[in-house]
């Protein structure tokens, strides 16, 4: 790696402290990753400057391997351990080439229903039509798969793929750009404000054994355009899945856009998720993250604010128990003067269930009159429970505002004393204040079907109905 | 209202406004379109006064005075109103008692009273609705922390309590979500008399879905180079600016 | 320049508006200390033996100690044999009312604006004067003698209750504390003490203003409140100084402590002399501060507005002890020119449930540095501890520095404690908004200044806010409109 200064040139995001595993130490699944390396040439489908970039990416994979736990960015969740645990070579290779067999009647209660939007679903990375339906009029957003639109497209797809999200120091994201075939390019076109949501559906299907997906989205948002997208996960069936999913987001001057990523996979599944988002001049973004369930879950959120007054909002929420482990990872990376970032982050921890929470707010040299507020805040519901926050705050510039605060504790007891002053159960007043405590993520969720959705698995969790 | 002639204006001695020549009337709607850099947001910042740029050339009558030989606050208190492209945030004022001093400043110079507390939270009540604004951001410290939409809708509820005579709206569309964007262009509707005027800088033509307005202006390079009905701006909008930069 | 910068500037260069020398007859000890100077304090003031081997012990102490050198702070190293340590204004004997106190002391109060008999007037305030080291008169003394509260200077309290000297004097800083509290306990001439028995509730706002007057002389005061099981009090301190070209060095002790379901509301304002444009002279203000929420559910709150010294370094300080205990810390720190001010608090939290906040707003001009310097400790044994800290600062002009230092040490678990930050100018463009909407620069500034003190200052007792107020505009106001 260069200098720092070489560092704050470069267009796509980096962290600024050496992440990468000493090539003497001993690394986790590197049996996996061999495996995988070998078998390149026959997973791929790529030609010309698309192949270059994967074997790039290969290249970068080989030397990066899977990160330990020694490695700053990954040393309180051992997912690579994990997969080494999980998979065997041969389960990687064949995972994901039996038959999908998923009907609508069992996706009923996870696709919302009458719903006015574009619904797109994957089972184990592969585009099922058949589950999906696409409602938007072609001029106003072009939805495709991303293995089709790399030809369909070809120049607008050529001049964004790999450009946001860093192969150079995770070997996930690496391993993704590497491999990934599947997933989901949209474009909006310049002015577009598109009315209907975009909801991707992901879904590892294991009742045929277990899967090994990775998946690749690409979302060009125009100048002056509006969107709102969201990606769900979702399991079924009873073996380990295990998912790496990387999206990219470019959004161009002015444009407005809302992300939303709900995890709800099972208690055996594997993740890990980079969300790489590029602002220009005057955007806007609105991220929230939600997690209900899984075994280990890595979430990566990162966000260049590369132009004078950028806004990006991002809101998390880990609803966990039993041993969930989740980490989520993020970056508000201001580099010009005058943006905006505001993000909030909270876990409830139920059971012996693991949360991780680092933040980092880096403040270049240029970006002057920066605004950055970051909050993370956790209730810890038994003694079992554990979180791990770190907010990070590294500043080059000097005038700028910036604030961090992060808080761990239990349920308010004086609050929960004054409910029940006022009639209510232990329990339902202890449920009525966890459920205030998520609200604040859940109502920046601004499609109605998917908010509901998620009020109801998050009062079902807290055994209550709050209609 | 206003007559503008041959302004000139210019910042660190590099020449924006290259000679502007526009009138407006009482009661109408001009909406002023341009690409980035062409002197939409300066023209704004001249008009409300804004001490960085000379004044190299032409004159502004408004109202049958020289509204360049005032003071910022002297215009805002005669009735010229800007909603700033990027609000200002002040840390530790409220958004109420700052607008209970501008308006007590300004009937001030009007020779009215003070407006006592209840007179005034009545006033606010009233034209909060008009605008859709959250009570809470009230208390709040002015602008500070709000996202790029509530401070827009703040620059508009301010512009219905100051109830100018002029209102200049700079890119008021950017940053609004299209909710945002409908709810904010029905509060400056509704604000519209025939006594009172309003300049419109955009970029895009969205917004003039919502406000029409009755002349549209095309500014390239420091000068209104085309100026035409509402369809001009439709047309700018398929063929892009560069068609007004061939030209 | 640009026209916030002048407009700050003007603002900012306003004239120190207390500077003036009361002409009144001193009788002072020698320059210089040592264990004779010592001896001559406590001889002038007819002190008991205990108290003079108390000094001395502290003297002895003070020897072997260092002057503090991690604040944030700049300074010529001080000539601790170059100061006088005692400086009474010469009279022959206690003045027994008001009226027999010197015309011209009297007038120096009123000057401050701070008449005695208006204050004892209008306000009902009951009013303890310290100019330079020795307590001039205490007004409400029998109103208050009524309920059980005494209210006197320290001399006094020395001699006529010595039992509850000897119990709480030290007992929350210790004379060896800190090189500044070693000296005051070695030197310190006088100050004032206040008592509130079990179960009462001071009617009014009990006040202490100090004044530096001689030239070259140090200021050692000591305050000691003891607010015995369910009593209130609280308590307002002043402080002002002549302009002398010199710095002079101010080295107070003050010492709270809160019993059982104990309130004491202490507040000050620091309006030392803070030195000429050019950063000459002005007050040395190295003070020790602190109390002790020794019994469940007794409180402590600090309310402090500082706009003078030359240098302030000060950190009052809570010692939660007591369940259920809570400690306050408000502070607004303004500095300018070349003040320099590194001030804070500490909170440590020892009892169960115990709870503390802090705001505290610093505003720095010219050339001015603001630091704030905060720790919250959270003991072993302190169960669900809570802390809520907000660190502001704001900043007029771009020659000055603000810094923030927050420590947070927590050895349980079920400590919650937030802390909040934020640094902001007042530039151009916020002047500039505030114009197109019908304000004047002048009115703007104000806006600012007090809306950004705003939490700070509606912690004071309602006189003592608007005299803030005031404050705040002379120290950052000037000539414009």
């Amino acid at each position: 790696m260069g200098s720092i200064t070489d560092l704050l040139h470069k267009k796509y995001l980096i962290p600024m402290k050496q992440v990468i595993d000493k090539p003497s130490r001993k690394k986790p699944a590197e049996k996996l990753k061999e495996a995988l390396i070998s078998n390149f040439d026959q997973s791929q489908q790529a030609q010309g400057n698309l192949l270059t970039v994967k074997q790039n990416a290969l290249k970068q994979f080989e030397l990066l391997g899977f990160p330990s736990l020694k490695n700053e960015e990954y040393k309180y969740t051992p997912i690579a351990r994990a997969l080494e645990k999980s998979f065997t070579e041969e389960e990687i290779l064949t995972s994901n080439t039996t038959p999908i067999t998923l009907t609508a009647a069992q996706l009923k209660d996870i696709l919302p229903q009458k719903i006015e939007a574009n619904v797109l679903v994957f089972v184990n990375g592969r585009y099922t039509e058949s589950l999906s339906k696409l409602i938007s009029p072609k001029e106003e957003i072009v939805i495709e798969e991303f293995s089709k639109a790399c030809e369909t497209h070809a120049p607008l797809f050529e001049k964004h793929f790999a450009q946001y999200a860093s192969i150079e120091t995770d070997g996930f994201t690496a391993m993704n750009t590497a491999f990934a075939q599947q997933g989901v390019f949209i474009h909006v076109p310049k002015g577009k404000a598109v009315e209907k949501p975009v909801m991707l559906y992901f879904i590892s299907d294991t009742t045929h054994g277990k899967t090994f997906t990775n998946l690749r989205n690409l979302f060009v948002i125009g100048e002056n355009s509006q969107v709102k997208i969201s990606e769900s996960f979702y399991t079924f069936g009873k073996e380990i899945s295990y998912t790496n999913a990387v999206t990219e987001i470019m959004a161009d001057q002015q444009a407005i856009f809302s992300y939303y990523k709900i995890e709800s996979e099972s208690d055996l599944a594997l993740h890990t998720g980079t969300t790489q988002i590029y602002q220009k001049r005057n955007s806007i973004s609105n991220c929230t993250t939600v997690t209900l369930s899984g075994d280990i879950i890595r979430n990566n959120l990162n966000i260049s604010l590369d132009d004078e007054y950028c806004e990006a909002n991002m809101f998390g929420l880990s609803l966990l128990e039993g041993n969930h482990h989740v980490d989520n990872h993020t970056i508000a990376d201001h580099r010009k003067p005058r943006s905006l970032s505001n993000e909030l982050y909270k876990n409830v921890l139920d059971g012996s269930s693991k949360g991780v929470f680092n933040g980092k707010i880096y403040v270049r040299p240029d970006a002057q009159k920066t605004n950055a507020f970051q909050s993370n805040m956790n209730i810890l519901l038994t003694d079992e429970a554990s979180i791990k926050t770190k907010p990070q705050l590294e500043i080059w510039a000097d005038d700028v505002k910036c604030s961090h605060g992060a808080t761990t504790g239990q349920i308010d007891n004086e609050q929960l004393f004054y409910l029940r002053t006022r009639g209510l159960s232990e329990e339902d007043a202890r449920a009525l204040l966890l459920y205030a405590f998520a609200l604040e993520v859940l109502e920046n969720i601004k499609i109605k079907e998917l908010r509901e959705q998620l009020d109801k698995i998050v009062a079902a969790r807290l055994h209550k109905n709050f209609e | 209202m206003l007559i503008i002639k041959d302004l000139k204006a210019s910042i660190e001695g590099k020449e924006i406004l290259k000679g502007i020549n526009l009138t407006v009337k009482p009661g109408e709607i001009h909406a002023i379109m341009g690409p980035n850099g062409s002197g939409k947001s300066t023209l704004a910042s001249v008009l409300a006064g804004r001490e960085e740029y000379e004044i190299t050339s032409g004159s502004v009558e408004y109202l049958g005075n020289d509204l360049l030989a005032l003071s910022p606050e002297d215009r805002a208190r005669e009735g010229i109103f800007l909603a700033f492209q990027y609000p200002v945030e002040i840390p530790g004022v409220s958004t109420t008692n700052f607008l209970k001093t501008a308006i007590n400043e300004i009937r001030k110079h009007k020779g009215q009273d003070a407006l006592d507390a209840v007179s005034f939270l009545s006033l606010m009540k009233e034209k909060m609705k008009l605008v859709e604004i959250d009570q809470s951001l009230m208390s709040r410290s002015l602008n500070e922390n709000f996202s790029g939409g509530e401070k827009k809708r703040n620059e508009i509820f301010q512009m219905a309590m100051l109830e100018p005579k002029l209102s200049i709206l700079d890119e008021t569309d950017s940053g609004l979500d299209i909710d945002a964007l409908k709810v904010v262009s029905n509060g400056v509707n509704k604000l519209k008399t025939k006594e009172n005027a309003t300049i419109v800088v955009t970029h895009y033509q969205r917004l003039l879905n919502y406000i029409v307005p009755d002349f549209v202006h095309v500014l390239y390079n420091g000068k209104i180079v085309k100026s035409g009905t509402k369809e001009l701006a439709l047309e700018l909008e398929e063929k892009g600016y560069d068609w007004i930069k061939a030209a | 320049m640009s026209k916030d910068n002048q407009i700050l500037e003007e603002f900012t260069n306003s004239e120190y508006k207390y500077g003036f020398e009361s002409k009144i007859e001193s009788d002072s000890a020698p320059k210089g200390l040592n264990e004779d100077i010592v001896r001559f304090i406590s001889n002038k003031k007819e002190e008991p033996e205990w108290l003079l081997e108390w000094r001395l012990k502290a003297y002895r102490h003070w020897l072997t100690m260092k002057e503090p050198e991690w604040a944030n702070i700049k300074f010529p190293s001080i000539d601790y044999q170059d100061v006088i340590y005692y400086a009474a204004p010469k009279q022959k004997i206690k003045p027994n009312s008001l009226d027999e106190i010197d015309p011209e002391l009297r007038n120096t109060f009123e000057k401050l604006g701070i008449s005695l008999q208006e204050q004892k007037r209008l306000t009902g305030v009951a009013v303890d004067a310290v100019l330079d080291s020795v307590s001039v008169a205490t007004t409400f003394k029998e109103k208050l003698g009524d309920l059980g509260i005494i209210f006197c200077s320290f001399s006094e309290a020395v001699h006529k209750h010595p039992e509850l000297i000897k119990k709480y004097m030290g007992s929350v800083v210790p004379a060896n504390d800190n090189y500044f509290a070693a000296l005051n306990s070695a030197v310190f001439s006088d100050g004032s003490f206040c008592y509130i028995p079990k179960g009462v509730r001071c009617p009014m706002e009990l006040s202490t203003y100090f004044r530096i007057n001689a030239a070259n002389t140090g200021q050692f005061e000591r305050t000691l409140i003891v607010a015995e099981e369910g009593s209130y009090v609280s308590y307002l301190e002043g402080c002002t100084a002549p302009m002398r070209d010199e710095n002079q060095l101010h080295a107070a002790v003050v010492e709270l402590y809160a019993a059982k379901d104990a309130e004491i509301k202490y507040s000050t304002v620091q309006n030392w002399y803070p030195g000429n444009k050019q950063g000459k002279g002005g007050i040395y203000n190295f003070v020790t501060k602190r109390g002790i929420c020794a019994g469940d559910h007794s409180k402590i709150s600090w309310t402090q507005v500082e706009t003078g010294s030359a240098i302030t370094w000060k950190y009052p300080s809570c010692i939660l002890k007591g369940n259920y205990s809570v400690g306050e810390f408000y502070s607004v720190a303004v500095t300018n020119n070349f003040q320099q001010a590194d001030t804070g608090t500490k909170m440590i939290h020892i009892g169960k449930n115990t709870r503390s906040r802090i705001v505290s707003k610093g505003v720095s001009a010219g050339k001015s540095q603001n630091s704030y310097r905060g720790l919250v400790k959270v003991m072993k044994r302190a169960e669900n501890a809570r802390n809520f800290s907000q660190c502001d600062s704001l900043l007029m002009g771009d020659k000055c520095g603000a810094h923030t230092f927050p420590y947070i040490e927590s050895d349980n678990k079920t400590a919650q404690i937030e802390h909040e930050a934020t640094t902001s100018k007042i530039g151009e463009d916020q002047i500039f908004y505030c114009n197109q909407r019908g304000i004047d620069d002048e009115n703007a500034i104000a806006l600012i200044v007090n809306g950004y003190c705003k939490e700070v200052l509606s912690q004071l007792p309602m006189e003592f806010a608007v005299e803030a107020q005031k404050l705040l505009a002379i120290t950052l106001e000037g000539s414009v409109g």
